[in-house]
């Protein structure tokens, strides 16, 4: 039975063509397809994240009505968290955990595609309100009522979309879950898991957890639309700040969905190239899980200046605060991992190093953001802007980033050019502390976010930041041409490339074959 | 699959339905959070909702605030402001824009409503206290913000309230901002239905 299984499975059977694509059930393949789907969002919001800034370059109106302006805000919030990061991050986990537990697929293949495929169709119905009279979505990201309620067609083909993405979340994640509790080969224990998987298992609970107060959000939502209830209608008694509670409780837990699994790659990558075991793994395992629980209990802080009584506010405030340990934690275990390590420097670590440094300065400012009277003073200010991309940019993206470097040569069996590699790099660390360094700057002076006109004495640093931004557009472009060249061609990369890393992919042939562990390998 | 251990679809299937249980129970939760929401509010006064007086539905002023319990020990300045919503050609202007005023003293303040328009139009205001903790000690004895209001066109009317600030109010609060938003009330759909609004059930919350 076992050997006539496999005669079959060498075989690859799958369709050719768009077909293979279309139908794949193959954990490599889809894990391909979410991986250029959020390449491509990426590069979208992206687009209009550099128009944002062209608009921004100096004071005054210049390209865009602040109409316009508040849409391309919106969409690039929205595209780049539901259409970038977290379906890269998924991409990952569908390549990467089978892989790295030595399962043979995902629990449930035929599930997993069509978690897939719902995505382009969310992603076209979003984009697509850019066409729609009204124009796309202009009320924020977090589409806080009363705009929310008010606005055109858009904001009801928004809310399918979000749908449409939260389903296709939770199916991921189930999926995920299942994989990880019940196909790891014989031997991996739980506490022998790589912290990849285990930061994916936590994050996965999580995504199971806070989608659905999501979809409930937004039903609520379009009923107040559509249907004449009034759960945030204030006309109809309805609270508004109702809705901010019920979004943050899923918002705070999805910037930790956003940042566990980066901190996994990164978690990754260091002892592969500092050559020594991930130092305090346990510690690392249970600070994970703790920044999942604590991020239940923190989603206030968001809404300081909702009007809170001081015990709220305190509370909220010290939750906030408590995060900082389990996350330093994790952040001194990096650098413990590095001491006395036989160090060297190619891209996927220069990322990841990158993304320790920069990721903390993030971290810090968050820290300050949670201090109630610093945070009244920058509520909605740039320096709230600043923080959420030194954690989501240099964070999430950046680890991304050296995640690729890290994994292309497995998943292509060519090696990437180092070279271009290390450029983009430093085109990249360098592109991005030029435009959100001085954002800290404009938001401690009071500058508003969502604003596309802006007061004079704003002028400079907001000029630094706009050039730093195409710059840091125009560097991707080498990553999109690095990343074609690597999948077109290349040096063999051999099974290990990285004569650091142990985990269990490396065992497996660049690129792995279409069925990799048909017969579970057993782990000491 | 056949190299997994024993049976590994049986245990997927009571995997799978045990996270979509935790689906369904989170997706029951978040609704569960709008009465909850609620009902914190009520106890609270967090969101800036005044408790609703007793007296009302009774008989208007019947209740008196007793006077033994003015707080003349203390001074607490209400301001008033309005505000009318989008789609409403209505103007509003406190006539008082602010009292000084000792707790447990009843007051009375006074709201100027316009109709720009040329049909009569029926609005109603929704009122919202802040700093939010002083909501619960903010108790409106009559307001025109309990009963829908119908102005003809062009007219031009005075809207009263009558109010105490109750002594128990924390002494930390020595400004109350009182604030009235008017919204529109949609004509019924249909033109044999009684005016039961949908808005009017809900007065009680206020």
């Amino acid at each position: 039975m076992n050997s006539d299984a496999i005669a079959l499975d060498d075989h690859s059977h799958a369709p050719s063509g768009v077909m293979r694509w279309l139908t794949s059930t193959n954990h490599k393949d889809i894990g391909t397809l979410y991986l250029c789907f959020s390449l491509l969002m990426f590069f979208f919001a992206g687009a209009l994240a550099m128009l944002i800034r062209a608009e921004l370059f100096q004071p005054g109106l210049q390209l865009f009505q602040p109409a316009v302006f508040n849409q391309l805000t919106t969409m690039h919030g929205l595209i780049m968290i539901f259409g970038a990061i977290m379906p890269s991050l998924v991409g990952f986990a569908n390549w990467q955990v089978p892989l790295m537990i030595g399962a043979s697929d995902m629990a449930f293949p035929r599930l997993n595609n069509w978690s897939f495929w719902l995505l382009p169709a969310a992603g076209i119905l979003l984009i697509s309100t850019f066409f729609v009279p009204g124009g796309a979505l202009a009320g924020g990201w977090t589409m806080y009522p009363p705009l929310f309620i008010q606005g055109g067609i858009a904001y009801d083909i928004a809310i399918l979309a979000v749908h449409i993405l939260g389903v296709s979340s939770i199916m991921g994640a189930i999926n995920i879950i299942v994989t990880i509790l019940n196909m790891r080969a014989p031997g991996m224990t739980l506490m022998k898991m790589p912290m990849f998987v285990w930061t994916w298992l936590i994050t996965a609970f999580l995504l199971v957890a806070v989608m659905p107060v999501l979809a409930c959000a937004i039903t609520m939502l379009l009923a107040d639309r559509n249907f004449g209830t009034h759960f945030f209608d204030a006309a109809g008694g309805g609270d508004p700040v109702m809705f901010q509670h019920l979004f943050w409780f899923f918002g705070h837990p999805e910037v930790y969905i956003m940042i566990l699994p980066a901190f996994g790659i990164v978690s990754t990558i260091i002892p592969t190239f500092a050559r020594k075991p991930l130092f305090g793994y346990v510690s690392m395992v249970y600070a994970v899980a703790s920044i999942a629980f604590l991020s239940f209990i923190v989603w206030a802080h968001h809404m300081f200046t909702t009007g809170m009584p001081l015990g709220g506010q305190l509370f909220f405030m010290y939750t906030t605060m408590l995060i900082a340990i389990p996350t330093g934690i994790k952040v001194f275990n990096w650098v413990a991992t590095l001491w006395r390590g036989s160090i060297s420097f190619e891209t996927p670590m220069l990322f990841a190093l990158a993304f320790v440094f920069l990721f903390t300065i993030g971290g810090f400012s968050g820290l300050v953001l949670s201090l109630v009277p610093v945070d009244i003073q920058l509520q909605d200010t740039y320096y709230v802007v600043a923080h959420f991309h030194y954690v989501l940019f240099s964070g999430s993206a950046m680890a991304i980033m050296g995640g690729v470097y890290y994994w292309l040569p497995k998943w292509t069996g060519h090696l990437y050019d180092e070279r271009l590699g290390k450029i983009h790099f430093w085109l990249t660390a360098v592109a991005f502390n030029i435009t959100f360094f001085p954002m800290h700057f404009l938001g401690l002076a009071g500058m508003p976010r969502r604003i596309p006109d802006y007061a004079l004495q704003f002028a400079d640093f907001n000029r630094i930041a706009s050039l730093g931004a195409f710059l840091l557009g125009a560097s991707q472009l080498l990553w999109l041409y690095i990343v074609i060249k690597c999948v077109r061609g290349g040096a063999p990369a051999g099974n290990q490339p990285w004569d650091g890393a142990d985990t269990l992919e490396w065992t497996q042939t660049s690129p792995p074959p279409y069925h990799s562990f048909v017969i579970p390998p057993l782990v000491k | 699959m056949s190299a997994l251990p024993a049976s590994p679809e049986r245990s997927h299937r009571s995997l799978l339905v045990k996270l979509l249980l935790v689906v369904a129970l989170f997706f029951a939760f978040g609704f569960a959070l709008v009465p909850l929401y609620d009902a914190f509010c009520l106890a609270t006064g967090l969101n800036g909702k005044t408790a609703r007086a007793p007296s009302i539905g009774v008989g208007g002023l019947a209740r008196q605030a007793p006077s033994s319990t003015i707080d003349r020990s203390r001074v607490v300045t209400v301001e008033f402001t309005g505000t009318v919503m989008p789609g409403l050609p209505w103007e509003m202007t406190p006539l008082t824009d602010r009292l000084d005023l000792h707790p447990g003293e009843l007051h009375q303040a006074r709201f100027r409503v316009h109709n720009r328009s040329n049909q009569a139009i029926v609005g109603q205001a929704i009122p919202s206290v802040s700093p939010g903790l002083a909501a619960q000690h903010f108790e409106k004895l009559d307001c025109f913000c309990f009963a829908q209001q119908t102005l003809a066109a062009g007219e031009t009317r005075d809207l009263p309230l009558t109010f105490i600030v109750k002594p128990q109010i924390d002494p930390d609060i020595r400004t109350i901002t009182l604030a009235y938003a008017f919204f529109i009330v949609p004509p019924p759909r249909s033109s044999t239905e009684s005016p039961a609004d949908p808005t009017a059930k809900t007065l009680a919350r206020r």
